[in-house]
């Protein structure tokens, strides 16, 4: 288990680039990821969507590798790549077999600033964008998810969702979209990672030789907007064609640099059920929700999720309403569990349980290097990479008390945003979707 | 180099009773990972009983003669575990992974949920509520649907892949205890049942803990796996429809039945359907469909192979007003991938890709696991891996046409669309 206790390489290369190593010997394969720090979080009304469209544009070409191209490379290769945009980032990565590693290094060193944004591109990837959000419209948590985030977030960012409004992924330009590019991807706004069998001062010169050329940018604008204290429950309610009904809660959780997080990510175990950076999961069926909800009757399934992020957001529950019953049922049990969690009722035997899991769940994540890789980039952006790397220890300092206090100060119905979805038969006479 | 799971490192081990246990040791991960199957699927759901398959293992792990549902589950996620049961066609899969220190616990829950499920009236209440949920949300998602459709298309009434593995509403409701036991008695045994481990274990120890709550399993009265009826040919373009309320997109599926893992020319229509709609970004589908028409976020095809003739199929999700421009497209890439030999780069770029991407579909223990779990289930031979380049390597232009042209039919395929009501649309 050489792999899972090997330690990171941290260096920052002159233009500013972080570079985070960690070698794996044990499978011939290294993942190689380069994530910026923009996501939904950086983007303004009116461009809403554009960091995730950016994104789609990485795989638009450049002239030394043109659209089209790259996808045949790194399949005749035996590799996979793709990207993902989120609230605080833009990730892309390569998982190659470790001789082929070079080409990685080389696509993204490439991409970082010679991207062409060629107006066909720009206006062929509009519609297919268009279509991943309409996609997703044909779900119905899509709807309950936009506008409870809409409710809890007023002020900031975390307000929309990272696909945009449909009326924003309309209306913006490729001058729109080739600026937000210049404006964030730099070396000095961007972490750079590696996990796999390599050597890793071999690995970092060949970074310094792909990377070390290219110029540092201009400082990207901070984000200023804050969410305003929260002072009474807000809730929402959707309406839209459906056969089932959900019913959510978010608490206003801190950003992951807290102390607090870890503690509520035992409260999220205990709750909802078990989780851990990159483990997957397990099932939830001995969780106090899963036990209130499903067990009883009321829901056919229910999650729970602490995400962590930048700035303060949401720590997040679903519960998918069983047919014959109502969301009045489902929330009522919902409030009732978590009032008591809340009042101080948990045991130091749920504590223990919620730590083993977390050891079992992190173990099973660092058996691949994609996933690790991933998650040392994703720390280092909203924490720094030892988050990660020393997750159980945070876990591990976490009392009983510490878990009973957390849960009195943040699972408080003042600062939630509560939404039910409700099926109703055809709408359509109200106008269509969006 | 990696070293590929071969008969060097692959320990395997019948039983007396017909269980194959395959083990791979690996000792550089924390944890073990089980997978296997049990020969039993939802053709043997009677008529009117679909769903049936299903339902049985789905209860598995809701109440045994010795353990209660809340007692199984502490078990195994009180340890960081998990194991689950899910209902194919013609098999049963199970699949688990624990901590290695756990597999003791994980073989024990493993034979006590096949060997002494007790189907409590409670749970099974409890779970159809669940099922008639999941039904009722299924009615309204323009992909399963769509999907539901074009089964029923290419495979007529008298074919059992025609039915729906998770059953109806009625199906579902109409299922008593008496079904579920009688079906666990007459189709759940020893014999076709494979048992996978990968992981830090030594084969030895997985091979006694096996025996040990396998080998005095028994079931005279296990059913035999019927012959399957030739699939009716379409005969020309079958195309059904339907209107979903509140939806944005549409999603194809447009197909036909394709080869079984079994068949001669199975290796030559896999790469055909890599070519056609996987490779790269979703291979020459993606490339039309996605990249040059701007069309559709997602457009692939897909061949389940497996046991029987399963579907060859392309799916794209698509404006309601894009729909006929999308098929269009489809079509056009299906007569180019019957009528036209493929260029020898492409068949290199194909080919590259399929021994290329091992390294990566073996670095997991499950990824080991699958692999050696397809070697027994279709008879491959433990050398299967060592034997893959070279086989990958002789696939030829014309067989890869052949094998197109032998399953798809520019003009004789199902074609089912599920989104919104499109005549009020135009």
């Amino acid at each position: 288990m050489a792999d899972s206790t090997a330690s990171v390489l941290r260096h920052v290369l002159d233009n500013g680039l972080t570079v985070l190593l960690k070698e794996a010997r044990t499978a011939p394969v290294i993942s190689w990821w380069v994530l910026y720090r923009v996501g939904s979080r950086n983007e303004p009304v009116g461009k809403t969507g554009i960091s995730h469209w950016v994104e789609h544009m990485l795989f638009k070409g450049t002239e030394r590798f043109p659209a089209g191209t790259l996808d045949k490379r790194i399949g005749r290769e035996g590799g996979v790549w793709n990207a993902q945009t989120s609230f605080d980032y833009t990730a892309y990565f390569e998982t190659m077999p470790a001789h082929r590693i070079d080409l990685a290094l080389a696509i993204e060193a490439d991409r970082m600033t010679n991207a062409l944004f060629d107006p066909h591109e720009v206006e062929r990837e509009r519609t297919v964008i268009i279509s991943e959000r309409e996609g997703s419209e044909n779900s119905p948590t899509f709807w309950l998810h936009e506008a409870t985030r809409a409710a809890a977030f007023r002020v900031h960012p975390y307000h929309h969702q990272v696909i945009g409004a449909m009326d924003d992924l309309r209306s913006m330009t490729r001058d729109d979209l080739y600026q937000h590019y210049r404006t964030y991807y730099n070396p000095n706004n961007a972490i750079a990672v590696a996990v796999g069998d390599f050597d890793a001062g071999h690995m970092l010169e060949r970074i310094e030789a792909y990377f070390g050329g290219i110029p540092r940018g201009p400082e990207p604008p901070p984000v200023l907007r804050r969410e305003p204290p929260q002072r009474r429950e807000r809730a929402v309610r959707v309406e839209r064609e459906g056969n089932a009904a959900y019913v959510y809660a978010g608490y206003r959780v801190p950003a992951a640099t807290a102390p607090d997080w870890f503690r509520l990510a035992l409260v999220d175990s205990i709750l909802a059920g078990a989780s851990a950076p990159g483990g997957g999961g397990i099932g939830n069926r001995t969780s106090r929700l899963f036990r209130a909800l499903v067990e009883t009757e009321l829901a056919t399934g229910v999650g729970g999720g602490l995400y962590p992020s930048v700035d303060p957001y949401l720590f997040n529950v679903l519960a998918t309403v069983r047919d014959g019953r109502t969301p009045e049922e489902v929330q009522a049990a919902l409030d009732e569990e978590i009032e008591r969690l809340a009042a101080g009722d948990v045991s130091q035997q749920e504590l223990d349980k919620a730590r083993k899991q977390a050891k079992a769940l992190f173990a099973y994540g660092t058996e691949r290097v994609t996933g690790q890789a991933f998650w040392l980039a994703f720390a280092e952006n909203f924490s720094d990479h030892t988050w990660y790397e020393h997750y159980l220890d945070h876990l591990a300092a976490v009392t009983l008390e510490d878990v009973r206090e957390v849960a009195a100060r943040y699972l408080r119905r003042s600062q939630r945003t509560v939404g039910w979805f409700i099926p109703v038969r055809d709408t359509a006479h109200e106008g269509g979707p969006a | 180099m990696m070293t590929l799971p071969g008969p060097h490192d692959i320990v395997r081990h019948v039983l007396p009773n017909g269980l194959v246990i395959l083990v791979r040791e690996n000792p550089d991960v924390a944890s073990v990972v089980v997978q296997g199957m049990l020969d039993t699927g939802s053709l043997n759901d009677g008529a009117g009983q679909e769903g049936l398959a299903s339902f049985t293992a789905t209860m598995l792990l809701r109440g045994t003669t010795t353990r209660d549902f809340q007692t199984i589950h502490e078990l195994l996620e009180g340890s960081g575990a998990s194991l689950g049961f899910g209902a194919g066609l013609h098999h049963t899969g199970f699949s688990g992974r624990s901590l290695a220190e756990d597999l003791p616990l994980l073989v024990e829950l493993l034979a006590d949920a096949l060997r002494r499920p007790s189907f409590p009236d409670e749970q099974i209440e409890r779970l159809r509520g669940q099922f008639v949920t999941a039904l009722k949300i299924h009615e309204q998602d323009t992909r399963y649907v769509a999907g539901r459709m074009f089964r029923e298309l290419v495979y007529g009434d008298a074919h059992p892949y025609h039915r729906p593995p998770d059953g109806t509403l009625e199906s579902v409701s109409g299922i008593t205890r008496d079904h579920l036991v009688g079906f666990h008695q007459q189709c759940f045994g020893p014999r076709g049942m494979i048992v996978v481990v990968v992981g830090a274990v030594s084969a030895e120890a997985v091979c006694r803990l096996v025996e040990q709550h396998f080998g005095d399993w028994a079931n005279p009265a296990q059913r035999l796996p019927q012959g399957l009826p030739l699939v009716p040919p379409l005969g020309g373009i079958v195309r059904r429809e339907a209107a979903l309320p509140g939806k944005s997109q549409a999603d194809i599926v447009l197909g036909a039945s394709g080869p079984s893992r079994f068949a001669e020319d199975w290796q030559a229509a896999n790469m055909a359907n890599h070519i056609l709609g996987v490779f790269g970004m979703y291979g020459r589908i993606g490339a039309h469909v996605r990249e040059k028409l701007g069309l559709a976020y997602y457009s692939f095809s897909r061949l389940d192979g497996g046991w029987g003739p399963g579907p060859w199929r392309v799916a794209a999700g698509v404006n309601p007003t894009n729909v006929e421009e999308a098929v269009q497209s489809i079509v056009a890439e299906l007569r180019r991938i019957t009528q036209e030999v493929v260029a020898e780069d492409e068949l290199a770029d194909s080919k590259a890709n399929f021994i290329g991407r091992l390294p990566l579909q073996l670095e997991s223990s499950e990824g080991v696991a699958g692999s050696i779990l397809s070697m027994e289930l279709y008879g491959l031979g433990l050398d299967y891996l060592q034997r893959y380049a070279p086989e990958i390597e002789a696939i030829t232009a014309d067989q890869v046409r052949e094998a197109a042209r032998r399953y798809l039919d520019p003009a004789a395929f199902a074609l089912a669309i599920a989104g919104p009501d499109r005549s009020a649309a135009q």
